[in-house]
């Protein structure tokens, strides 16, 4: 694995071994990646995807270079992103980009000489999330495989979601992707789901057979049409007392920030994840730091 | 029928284009006119197998198969003819190729390909011929045979 571009290029057998990685990165402080320089190049803002990132560098003992937006860079002054990836690939041994356009980090992978990891590309990938989300899951209930999983939100711009349904469908589970009508998966998408899916618009239809229920937001910088954005808005919203008719061990979980699709009388029910899933991140990147840097 | 455009002695004719079609073919091709080289376009013939169909004759070029594949996407029906010393030496169909680089240009307007900074030649992949569906190489977004023809139309 050199580059991370999506979670499609990545097998089955290659997320386990990262799997297993991960769970020897928990807790650790080393200086595995010492002398090596990670740009954070953050075109598009991020919270939890560009501190975890950077925070795994640097619990590796590595150092982190880069820009949260492009204010106050040359990119303002209207430099090319191609001419920015240029610049960044001679400073760094590592590229994490991330970028509202999509097809991006594939373009940066095809200038770059250092790997390229894709931090969110517009509505299309965001392998990393898919990662560290599969990952949770794993660890919560030790294989993936049988699962009965549901997908919420906004399945057709939701970057996280496309990226954590093609990753899901490498394993033998039952999904059910759940949107209104306007937000189901795209074609293009749809076509490479491998396994059984079910789409619906009916939550409490479905909830009873799920053990993970994946909670989407419906983003609204990903409309191009802001009224189609006013008629979705808070579709869903996921109570403590609507999880009653679910099953004991089911797992709720989310790529944050929520904006009301989980209410937070979920937090302190045995079925919130979400924060688990966030903390997650940080093992999942340093593992995946030292896959493509090769220091396995 | 009788002979419109007479007979080349070396270089290539596009038979059985769809009718209409010729002009966006020659469009594609992309051909280098500046030269002495002599192109004949025949437009709304009668055609057996077609009922009408365009011809297109390349005086003094052979066209390569990756030159005359692309036509495929607005002509699939397409038959590609070598001559040289006024015989046909090869005879063969078009192929949509597996990579169509640089012809079309990605209908997702946040592709990179689009980014208004950036001049990235947009490349695409084929995902199927029948129907015709290709996939943008950076971003993922399809476009078939409806959106494409369109686009060439321009």
């Amino acid at each position: 694995m050199k580059d991370v571009i999506s979670i499609e290029d990545v097998s089955r057998n290659e997320l386990e071994d990262l799997f297993s990685l991960a769970d020897e990165m928990r807790d650790r402080r080393a200086d595995d990646l010492k002398g090596k320089i990670m740009a954070s190049a953050f075109f598009e803002p991020s919270t939890r995807t560009r501190l975890s990132f950077e925070s795994a560098m640097k619990r590796l003992g590595g150092e982190v270079i880069g820009f949260s937006s492009s204010e106050g860079t040359s990119i303002d002054k209207g430099e090319s992103f191609s001419d920015t990836i240029r610049m960044l690939d001679c400073y760094s041994d590592v590229i994490v980009v991330r970028h509202r356009y999509e097809g991006a980090a594939r373009r940066a992978a095809e200038i770059a000489e250092a790997p390229v990891i894709n931090a969110g590309d517009g509505r299309r990938n965001h392998p990393t999330q898919a990662m560290l989300d599969l990952y949770t899951i794993w660890r919560k209930f030790g294989c993936i495989d049988g699962l009965t999983i549901g997908v919420l939100g906004d399945l057709k711009y939701g970057r996280a979601a496309n990226s954590f349904i093609l990753g899901v469908s490498k394993y033998k589970v039952r999904l059910k992707l759940i949107s209104p009508p306007l937000l189901r998966i795209r074609p293009e998408v749809r076509s490479k789901i491998g396994v059984d899916f079910e789409e619906t618009s009916n939550l409490e239809e479905v909830l009873p057979e799920l053990d993970v229920l994946y909670v989407t937001r419906i983003q609204k910088e990903r409309f191009s049409d802001p009224s189609e954005y006013e008629k979705v808005k808070g579709s869903y919203r996921i109570t403590a007392s609507m999880l009653r008719k679910a099953k004991e061990d089911l797992v709720v979980m989310h790529p944050l920030p929520r904006v009301g699709e989980i209410d937070v009388s979920v937090d302190a029910t045995k079925h919130a994840l979400y924060f688990e899933q966030a903390a997650n991140g940080v093992p999942v990147r340093m593992a995946l730091l030292k896959v493509v840097l090769g220091v396995v | 029928m009788s002979l419109i455009v007479r007979r080349i002695k070396d270089g290539t004719v596009i038979d059985h284009i769809e009718a209409g079609e010729a002009l966006r073919v020659l469009k594609i091709l992309d051909l280098d006119l500046s030269g002495e080289n002599i192109v004949a376009v025949v437009m709304n013939v009668e055609s057996r197998k077609m009922g009408r169909k365009d011809i297109v004759k390349v005086e003094g070029v052979e066209l390569t198969p990756e030159q005359v594949n692309k036509i495929a996407l607005i002509s699939p029906r397409a038959t590609i003819n070598i001559v040289r010393n006024y015989q046909v030496v090869e005879k063969r169909n078009v192929r949509i190729p597996d990579r169509v680089d640089g012809i079309i240009r990605c209908s997702n307007p946040t592709c990179i390909t689009n980014h208004p900074r950036e001049s990235i030649r947009a490349v695409f992949l084929k995902v199927s011929e029948d129907p015709l569906i290709l996939r943008c190489y950076y971003c993922g977004n399809e476009m078939g045979r409806k959106e494409i023809v369109e686009q060439l139309s321009r």
